[in-house]
């Protein structure tokens, strides 16, 4: 393997086990590793956005129209969105810090309409019509089946009962919240086991990164 | 004018957008096109007004002299680094910014992060799993279920796989659903609130 | 002398049995079978059934944080696509990804001979998932101007006559994050195009109310999906290599919540029976 390469990848190792030295206990080596990676983090972001965002999005259609040849409306009208984005830096002066609120008013105000029908019909009416499989025969495909639909129909209800914090919790209310936080604990547990399936996995790249990515091919370079 | 201004703004932005949903007309069209253009280039000045805060808060640590400031040097020193970096030697495959910053720093240290919670998460199992209550209770049993039956291992106990498959395509499919319909329909509220002016964080 | 109290075991004991359950199995041979489940294998066998040169999109969402668990499904689907001569069209929505998915895709490419720009074009990175998702419905020009490496995407001849998701065959979202949400609220909700997620395994089992939906179409849930998809490929690597390590951890992991259970009770009982 190249030289180069190897030492790189035996600073890469350095950099796990400055993470892994967390797992005795807080350390100086520890805290390097995570403000550096911060710092990285943040450089690669700002080149990454400069190469993908900047130049095509702003830098082009900016110089064309001012070249005198813009291609199309977009191009035209760059010089609000620019002019909207410049904004939110008066923020660093305070007599003219208020006008920063006007590019939020607009990215909150864009964010919310568009949010607000599609989490509507995404999140609600699309969910609530299989919900309803109890109900519609053409889903059943057995006695099985159809007893699963009615499960989902009373976990779903009784969920969205014990979410329902307007009322007290007593009666049937009361009753299905309390069958609703059964079927939650159901879901939080399965999502407990996934977790740890997530953790193990990445562990697992760690260690094979070490293995086989390192001592393995250090190991045959010096033998 | 100061708090009016942007209410009008938040007011008539998702006003037309919401009702644009139902009226795919060719000029409405254009209009919406246009805000979700304008949206993605005024984002990119508010990650750079965050990356320059970030700058700023740690320059003024050093500039205190204020507790761990050394760690500050080591954050700017890694972004200046990568800015360089990726201006000298360009953001391809041989480059140092991709081969020092990004393989040999950034990603070994991101993934060693993640990967740490593994010790942390079975410690944890370990001390706290405990079948204190009957919820408690279900939720261990549904875990270890889960665990065992989506894994080679655990598949060949009979019964395992079945009940595994059952759980997640019931129970869990029922709870996450009402997990669902119940974000989504607070996420519209508060969409809808921020519209109409009763919520607005941008102005506290 | 004081006697050793099992549910005061010294963390780093658990942390080393846990490491060693991870190193150990990496030196034995990989299971041969994993079941495969239905939502992996219909994915699979959607993009199975697409005629060559048809464009798959696949939109990456992750970094090198979550890479052991969504590089192994990129890999797997990448090489199903070049192998049936599907085009692919690629996004990373997740900054510090962007550099890991153009090698990923590189690589796999290479080992088909495919041509950036023909068989497969990389889109890159734009910030706001939820903005760009929205954006390319419209128009993919509309989101990336042009591609990953500068060049116009009406310079591209794969992008000929490609205006938006109604030009592609399907979107495979491969997400670590809940990015997903974006993709079937956004995009799925609003293009209604055929849309499957990779999720990584602490997502996963949050989505199986939008496959029984019908919102999803497939899902593949982390590692474990990812070696069902190597199985199904015939191609097993890192994913079916992992099962495993998943074995062993897992038992470890129960066997420590049923110790712990057990002793936590033991205890109990001892303490009661004093008072």
């Amino acid at each position: 393997m190249d030289p180069v390469e190897m030492l790189l990848r035996t600073l890469a190792v350095f950099f796990t086990m400055a993470i892994f030295s967390f797992l005795w206990k807080d350390n100086m080596i520890y805290k390097f590793a995570e403000h550096l990676v911060v710092g990285i983090s943040m450089g690669y972001w700002c080149v990454i956005l400069y190469q993908t965002s900047f130049l095509s999005k702003m830098w082009g259609p900016l110089t064309r129209t001012l070249a005198g040849h813009p291609e199309g409306m977009p191009d035209r009208l760059v010089f609000v969105p620019i002019a909207l984005g410049l904004l939110l830096f008066t923020r660093f002066f305070p007599k003219i810090s208020w006008l920063a609120r006007i590019p939020m008013a607009f990215i909150l105000g864009v964010g919310s309409g568009v949010a607000i029908p599609l989490g509507i019909q995404a999140s609600v009416i699309q969910q609530i019509h299989p919900t309803m499989a109890a109900f519609q025969p053409a889903t059943w495909t057995g006695v099985g089946s159809w007893f699963n639909a009615i499960l989902v129909l009373m976990g779903v209800v009784c969920g969205l009962a014990y979410f329902f914090f307007s009322a007290k919790h007593t009666g049937i209310l009361g009753g299905m919240s309390k069958i609703g936080i059964w079927v939650l604990m159901i879901g939080f547990g399965a999502s407990f086991g996934y977790t740890v399936m997530s953790r193990i996995s990445l562990l697992y790249g760690r260690v094979n990164y070490l293995v086989f990515e390192w001592a393995g091919p250090l190991v045959r370079g010096l033998f | 004018m100061q708090r009016l201004l942007p209410r009008i703004i938040t007011f008539v932005c998702g006003m037309f957008l919401a009702i644009q949903y139902f009226i795919p007309h060719k000029s409405s069209e254009k209009v919406y096109e246009t805000s979700i253009d304008w949206l993605i280039i005024v984002g990119v000045f508010a990650i750079v007004l965050g990356i320059l805060s970030l700058v700023t808060v740690n320059l003024e640590k050093i500039r205190r002299k204020s507790a761990g400031y050394r760690h500050a040097w080591v954050l700017l020193a890694g972004l200046v680094f990568m800015v360089v970096a990726g201006i000298v030697t360009g953001t391809g495959q041989d480059g140092l910014f991709l081969r020092l910053g990004y393989n040999a720093i950034l990603n070994p240290i991101t993934a060693t992060m993640f990967a740490l919670l593994a010790f942390y998460i079975a410690s944890a199992a370990y001390r706290a799993f405990r079948a204190r209550s009957v919820l408690a209770t279900i939720l261990l049993l549904s875990a270890i279920i889960v665990m065992l039956g989506r894994v080679p291992a655990g598949e060949v106990i009979p019964g395992i796989p079945w009940l595994t498959d059952w759980l997640i395509n019931v129970p869990n499919m029922a709870a996450k659903r009402a997990i669902t319909i119940g974000l989504g329909l607070g996420g519209s509220a508060t969409a809808l609130k921020i519209v109409l002016g009763i919520e607005a964080p941008h102005l506290r | 002398m004081a006697r050793f109290n099992i549910l005061e075991l010294d963390r780093r004991f658990i942390f080393l049995m846990i490491f060693l359950s991870v190193l150990t199995p990496l030196f034995l041979p990989a299971p041969k079978t994993v079941k495969v489940s239905p939502e992996v294998k219909k994915v699979y066998d959607r993009i199975e059934a697409l005629p060559a040169g048809c464009i798959v999109m696949l939109a990456c969402e992750y970094d090198p944080s979550m890479s052991a668990e969504m590089s192994p499904v990129n890999m797997v689907v990448l090489r199903q696509c070049f192998r049936k001569n599907l085009r692919v069209l690629t996004t990373c929505l997740m900054s510090n990804g962007v550099s890991l998915v153009e090698s990923e895709i590189n690589l796999v490419a290479a080992e088909y001979d495919k041509k950036n720009g023909v068989d497969y074009v990389y889109l890159g990175y734009k910030p706001y998932p939820a903005a760009i998702i929205l954006a390319m419905g419209e128009d993919f020009r509309l989101a990336f101007p042009s591609d990953f490496y500068n060049t116009r995407l009406d310079d591209i001849p794969m992008m000929k006559g490609v205006k938006n998701y109604q030009d592609v065959s399907l979107v495979l979202a491969i997400t670590s994050t809940s990015g997903i949400d974006y993709w079937i609220t956004y995009g799925q909700g609003r293009y209604r195009f055929p849309l499957a997620a990779a999720a990584s395994a602490v997502m996963a089992p949050n989505y199986y109310n939008y496959l029984d939906s019908g919102q999803l179409f497939g899902l593949i849930g982390g590692l474990r999906g990812a070696a069902e998809y190597e199985q199904l490929a015939k191609k097993p690597a890192a994913a079916t290599k992992g099962m495993l390590v998943q074995s062993v951890s897992h038992l470890l992991i129960v066997g420590l919540i049923v110790l712990g259970n057990v002793s936590f009770f033991v205890a109990r009982r001892r303490r009661r029976g004093q008072e």
